[in-house]
């Protein structure tokens, strides 16, 4: 009989949703995870693909080599380095984030996340225009009406519809599904459709025609019946969801990337948020971006108490800057101006538009991850790490700003994400000989 | 035959799974390479499922496996593939001063691979 032992209580940080009811079985003899109980269908997949596997610690250049090793390499690199940038975090914990951003302070970087190619013009949106929201326990324990809106939870967030929305039961909503009304927006019609009770959709590229007659319905303005010619939805269709919006006691819009990587970006996610914001002169709305990655949340909040600002933050001055579109890690790749990259549990070379690809190619890349990737594989310095939540602890933040500590159940020989960047931050500063001078100093100083 | 179609790249549950296992496994590569389409469309241009379908935009060029979606679930000109290294194939760099790239946005040729 196999030696198990069982962590209750753990918690899934393959998504945003950071399921911390997990019950782990794992199995002492193959050090894998046999078990996890309370998991939906990608929880599953991410416990029992994240055993311990036979890698190299490091590989420079292609041959293996010590972590110590490869933290050095990696320091020079960044050392020498005149624009380096950071890009990644999101799959790693608080810990380890904060060092990031201490190792772009140090070399005078620009440090971005996940979130720039994620719900980034989300955040930009924020800055412009706010954003009512609540926590997930409060979605669960009082919405009736429930508008889930450019995205497929279904399939991305399963147990956003079973944990905390479409069949929770609440305290004001005791009866689960029977006592919430559910919404869903999109252009094609995805799994989510089949718990919804309403479905619009919405023509390609369309969102802010929609979000913006919504607007004007809500505050009583007329809109033309050409709105359906434009936006393929009818205005009696409209019409009827201004006022369910309007009438119900606490409304949510859960919005995904439907809104933020089509045509309009952030001000797609800006009218979606102002919507919200205005029918609070009627109830209670609020409204909450739907996070992919287990802890792009923790990125967000992590680089915004270290820097004031949540992704694309430069530091070349000795102070931060935030520009998406200059400092963001797209554009800072595709326009070639990079001259080194540290990369954090992200596959930008899978996931990236091509001209940023062919960048990564030319410039010398660090990487951190558990597994073998296609940016691992570009990399000059390729650094394995042990997965967090499943064999490091520390923070992470659930998608609606909860933070939650991880309780990892499979002992890993790979050091932490967080360790790896400390022994970098601490080797860089030693080779710099503390902050790197700020590039307007050196100007000066020059002259 | 070649036609203009908007491409969405998207999640979907095969490939949350199939990515936890690695992205160099086989069943990651087949859910990444596959191109969903409505079945009308692919009837005007000759396709059954599994064919082989060449996609091209302003960026670049791609040869996917296409499979057959009804026309009530994904409407006619519309395309999905699940986000991977073919879909980013077909991304512009430009992300119009917001740091966001378009792949749910993005206009392509569409022509059956002969």
């Amino acid at each position: 009989m196999a030696n198990t032992h069982v962590i209750r209580d753990a918690t899934c940080t393959f998504c945003g949703c950071v399921c911390d009811d997990m019950h782990l079985t794992v199995d002492d003899d193959t050090h894998k995870i046999v078990k996890a109980e309370n998991a939906c269908v990608l929880g599953r997949a991410w416990f029992k693909e994240h055993g311990i596997e036979q890698r190299p610690f490091a590989l420079i250049e292609g041959r293996e080599a010590s972590t110590e090793q490869a933290i050095d390499a990696a320091a020079r690199i960044l050392a020498d380095a005149r624009f380096p940038i950071i890009y990644g975090l999101s799959d790693t914990t608080c810990e380890a984030q904060r060092q990031a951003v201490a190792i772009a302070d140090i070399i005078g970087g620009s440090v971005d996340t996940t979130t720039s190619v994620c719900h980034g013009p989300s955040g930009i949106a924020f800055q412009d225009v706010g954003e009512a929201t609540a926590t997930l326990g409060e979605i669960r324990n009082r919405a009736d009406l429930l508008i889930f809106w450019g995205g497929n939870p279904a399939e991305s967030h399963p147990r956003l519809f079973t944990r905390y929305t479409v069949t929770a039961k609440g305290m004001y909503v005791p009866n689960g599904r029977k006592d919430r009304t559910v919404v869903l927006v999109d252009v094609r019609r995805t799994p989510s459709a089949a718990v919804a009770d309403i479905f619009l959709q919405v023509k390609p590229r369309r969102d802010f025609e929609v979000l913006w007659a919504l607007r004007a319905l809500v505050k009583g303005r007329p809109v033309d019946p050409t709105i359906e010619q434009v936006t393929g939805v009818p205005l009696a269709t409209l019409e009827d969801l201004a006022k369910r919006m309007k009438s119900c006691r606490f409304g949510v819009l859960l919005f995904g990337m439907g809104l933020t990587m089509t045509r309009g970006r952030h001000f797609n996610s800006g009218a979606l948020l102002a919507l919200a914001s205005d029918l609070n002169e009627y109830t209670h709305f609020v409204a909450k971006p739907v996070r992919g990655h287990g802890n792009v949340t923790g990125a967000d909040n992590v680089v915004s108490w270290q820097t004031g600002f949540p992704f694309g933050v430069n530091l070349s001055r000795g102070y931060p800057r935030f520009n998406p579109g200059e400092f963001t890690t797209v554009d800072v790749l595709s326009r070639g101006e990079a001259d080194a990259a540290l990369i954090i549990a992200a596959d930008p070379a899978s996931n990236f538009p091509q001209p940023a690809i062919e960048h990564l190619r030319r410039i010398p890349v660090i990487v951190l991850d558990p597994k073998s990737t296609h940016t691992s594989q570009l990399a000059k310095v390729a650094i394995t790490t042990a997965s967090y939540g499943i064999s490091v602890g520390g923070t992470v933040y659930r998608m609606d700003d909860v933070p939650l500590t991880l309780r990892p159940a499979l002992p890993s020989p790979y050091p932490s994400d967080e360790s790896v960047l400390t022994g970098i931050k601490d080797r860089v500063r030693e080779l710099i000989g503390g902050n790197r001078m700020p590039a307007m100093d050196r100007i000066g100083a020059a002259a | 035959m070649s036609e203009t179609m908007i491409l969405i790249g998207g999640r979907s549950s095969a490939q949350g799974t199939s990515v936890c296992a690695g992205k160099f496994g086989t069943e990651y590569v087949n859910v990444s390479s596959t191109l969903e389409m409505n079945v009308e469309d692919m009837a005007r241009l000759g396709l059954k499922d599994n064919d082989p379908v060449r996609v091209r935009s302003a960026t670049g060029e791609i040869v996917a496996r296409c499979k057959g979606r009804a026309a009530k679930d994904l409407p006619s000109g519309v395309l999905f593939i699940a986000y991977g290294p073919l879909s980013s194939v077909l991304m512009d760099g430009d992300t119009a001063g917001s740091g966001m790239p378009l792949s749910k946005s993005i206009d392509v040729q569409i022509e059956p691979v002969r």
